[in-house]
């Protein structure tokens, strides 16, 4: 265990370093950079084992490269009880807007984390997997399931500044979050456009879903892309027509 | 003669007892005049100011919700209450309410339909309020846009919920009183003891609470009865008494939330962010100034002198090098404020321990304030250690470079792992 904590703190040191020149807000000691006030984040966010793998990302999903305003909305989303995960409550509560649209910027202006294909997915039946990829690329228009491309991008890596991408995610957190909009332990902004969605999906349409996501790659540029067509199918508080 | 005797007996209790209950659990103190509560710049600006000083927000907001508009859920150990709404609505606030029946509230805990407030609303300290104080707030409020939230009943467990026994408990532990100065003692002590006593109502945590749910009158400390955190004594040096403190420290941690000697973390972070960093530096000084001159508590017995065993401290030490040197350095003495020093710190060295064991479970920043917007934080280890190795890493900091508090045992750090929240 030491060797992995050796480890992250050389990652964290890095990354401090790489920030500008401390400007002495809090002592010549400690670097005056976000890097280093956010070190309780990326503890959880960014903690990977010896061999450079993620470690509980199913449970602390990465947050470097997301979109910034997703990344604020969930901050804002946690503190005012949208999203249930009492630590993430406790650490943002008395964080000023400011300061959460701060954080939101630099993780979001961090490479993406490097993503592996999830084997366990990719080798699911051929069945379940074409399932997957027809509702992601097409929905089912008889359910008024838009495709997940209609917002998250042609590659499925986002659009900037709110929506975020869907790949490189553990397949574990998919359903979770699909599970909590249907329970409605999860809300976002309304109108509440995932909501909607997750209570028009079956388990088994889930399943497919989070099994093709996690069997594909990630693209050579992992990036959101800059705009997507709108308006976008469903109305959708977080990611507004006009911003 | 035997009989007269307890005719007399008999007589002298029937007696006292209608003089507790004639006792008067209730005063007018007339306003001087609509002027006083009337909706204009000046009272509505004095108004929010001292709801600031109040931290009424706190109670009565639901997260995410509107300001006061009501439906926080407070959990104590006779049920569950829910607070009101504060806003004018005519239906579901207190658009019907008078200048009054505000008054009423603060100072005798009855509300505009006669009904006794139960004390999860301190009006025992709010009762110090000045009519003036309370008109100013009376103003402010009303001067909110209404929001149609209906209040929620409270969820009380029987027998907590009848206004009977809460008319004996008000007997008992309540009586009505404006706070009264006392001259020899100067304006701004005054004033410290205005605030700290009435509005500021720091003694509703900081006061340990008997089986009844009353505080004691003094600042001794106070375990929370849910949620578990240590709200320490003010007035023991060995807690958070703030005799040996400079007096910018105490400002600084009450107005920024950090100081070169601790940050306010756990509840004490959303009386910073919610409250304190919002008054003038006058009003902090003048509680800084009460608070120091709280008669000392008698110096506890010394500590039992337990130690944890070699190979415990040993762990701890091992722990501390890997997770803790880098912030809090090899002497304890931290960074301040971004990392508050552990040699001396007495949060870290209280028992009950709870307060240290959240600090290393949960981590967390202390709150994002005009004088510390970009709090620095600590990391959450309570994924990355069990509780065998959180107990020797606070048994060994609470040992060394001066700290002599006892150790932590393993059950006492699994009690607090889930993260208190409303």
């Amino acid at each position: 265990m030491s060797r992995r904590r050796t480890l992250f703190t050389v990652l964290g040191l890095c990354m401090g370093a790489l920030q500008a020149a401390p400007q002495g807000a809090a002592g010549a000691q400690v670097p005056d950079t976000l890097s280093q006030r956010l070190l309780a984040c990326t503890a959880c966010h960014a903690r990977v084992d010896a061999r450079g793998n993620p470690v509980n990302d199913a449970y602390f999903p990465h947050i470097a490269g997301k979109p910034a305003g997703y990344l604020y909305n969930q901050l804002r989303n946690f503190r005012e009880g949208r999203r249930q995960y009492p630590l993430m409550t406790y650490l943002v509560d008395h964080l000023p807007d400011a300061y959460l649209r701060e954080i939101a910027g630099h993780f979001a202006a961090q490479p993406p984390a490097a993503h592996s294909v999830d084997a366990g997915a990719a080798a699911a039946s051929p069945q379940l997997l074409a399932q997957g990829r027809r509702l992601v690329m097409h929905g089912d228009p008889a359910r008024k399931l838009p495709a997940c491309i209609a917002c998250h991008g042609q590659r499925l890596t986002g659009v900037a500044p709110d929506i975020p991408g869907l790949l490189g995610l553990p397949r574990d957190y998919v359903n979770a979050q699909f599970g909590a909009w249907r329970n409605k332990a999860r809300r976002a902004h309304a109108p509440d456009c995932m909501a909607q969605i997750a209570a028009r999906l079956s388990f088994e349409d889930v399943n497919a879903v989070s099994h093709w996501l996690a069997a594909q790659p990630l693209p050579a540029d992992p990036r959101p892309a800059d705009a997507i067509a709108r308006p976008l199918p469903l109305a959708c508080g977080s990611a507004p027509e006009q911003p | 003669m035997k009989k007269i005797l307890l005719s007399l007996a008999a007589l002298l209790v029937v007696l006292a007892a209608a003089a507790a209950i004639a006792w008067p659990r209730e005063e007018f103190i007339p306003s001087s005049g609509p002027a006083a509560w009337a909706s204009t710049p000046a009272n509505i600006a004095r108004g929010a100011y001292l709801a600031r000083a109040g931290d009424c927000v706190a109670c009565h907001t639901a997260r995410g919700g509107p300001e006061y508009a009501g439906g926080r859920a407070l959990d104590t150990p006779f049920g569950r209450l829910f607070g009101p709404n504060l806003t004018p609505d005519p239906h579901t606030g207190i658009g019907l309410w008078s200048a009054d029946d505000f008054w009423n509230a603060l100072h005798n805990g009855k509300s505009r339909d006669g009904r006794l407030l139960y004390p999860a609303f301190p009006y025992t300290h709010y009762t110090k309020l000045a009519r003036a104080d309370s008109d100013a707030l009376f103003a402010y409020f009303r001067s909110l846009a209404p929001q149609r939230r209906p209040n929620r009943a409270h969820a009380l467990d029987f027998p907590y919920d009848r206004q009977a026994l809460l008319a004996l408990w008000r007997l008992l532990y309540f009586k009505p009183a404006v706070f009264e100065a006392q001259a020899a003692r100067g304006a701004e002590w005054n004033r410290g003891a205005y605030l700290v006593e009435g509005l500021g109502h720091c003694g509703a945590c900081h006061s340990t609470r008997n089986r009844l749910g009353a505080t004691g009158e003094t600042l001794s400390g106070g375990l929370m009865p849910v949620g578990g955190w240590y709200a320490p004594s003010l007035v023991a040096s060995g807690e958070a008494g703030l005799g040996d403190w400079e007096r910018e420290h105490i400002v600084a941690l009450l107005q920024t939330g950090v100081s070169p000697r601790g940050s306010a973390t756990g509840p004490m972070a959303e009386v910073v962010a919610r409250s304190l960093q919002h008054l003038d530096r006058g009003d902090l000084d003048a509680m800084a100034a009460y608070l120091q001159a709280l008669p000392p508590a008698a110096p506890r017995p010394a500590a039992s002198g337990e130690r944890a065993s070699e190979a415990v401290l040993n762990e701890g030490r091992r722990l501390y090098r890997s997770f803790c040197v880098d912030c809090h350095g090899a002497d304890g003495q931290g960074k301040p404020p971004a990392y508050p020093p552990l040699a001396g710190n007495r949060a870290l060295s209280l028992t009950p321990a709870v307060n240290a064991i959240r600090m290393v479970l949960h981590g967390g920043f202390p709150p994002g304030t005009a004088g510390n917007p970009r709090p620095y934080g600590m990391p959450p280890y309570g994924h990355e250690l069990d509780d065998a190795q959180v107990a020797a890493l606070l048994s060994y900091v609470r040992d060394s470079w001066g700290n002599a508090a006892p150790p932590v045992a393993a059950p006492e750090v699994n009690r607090y792992r889930s993260v208190p929240l409303d």
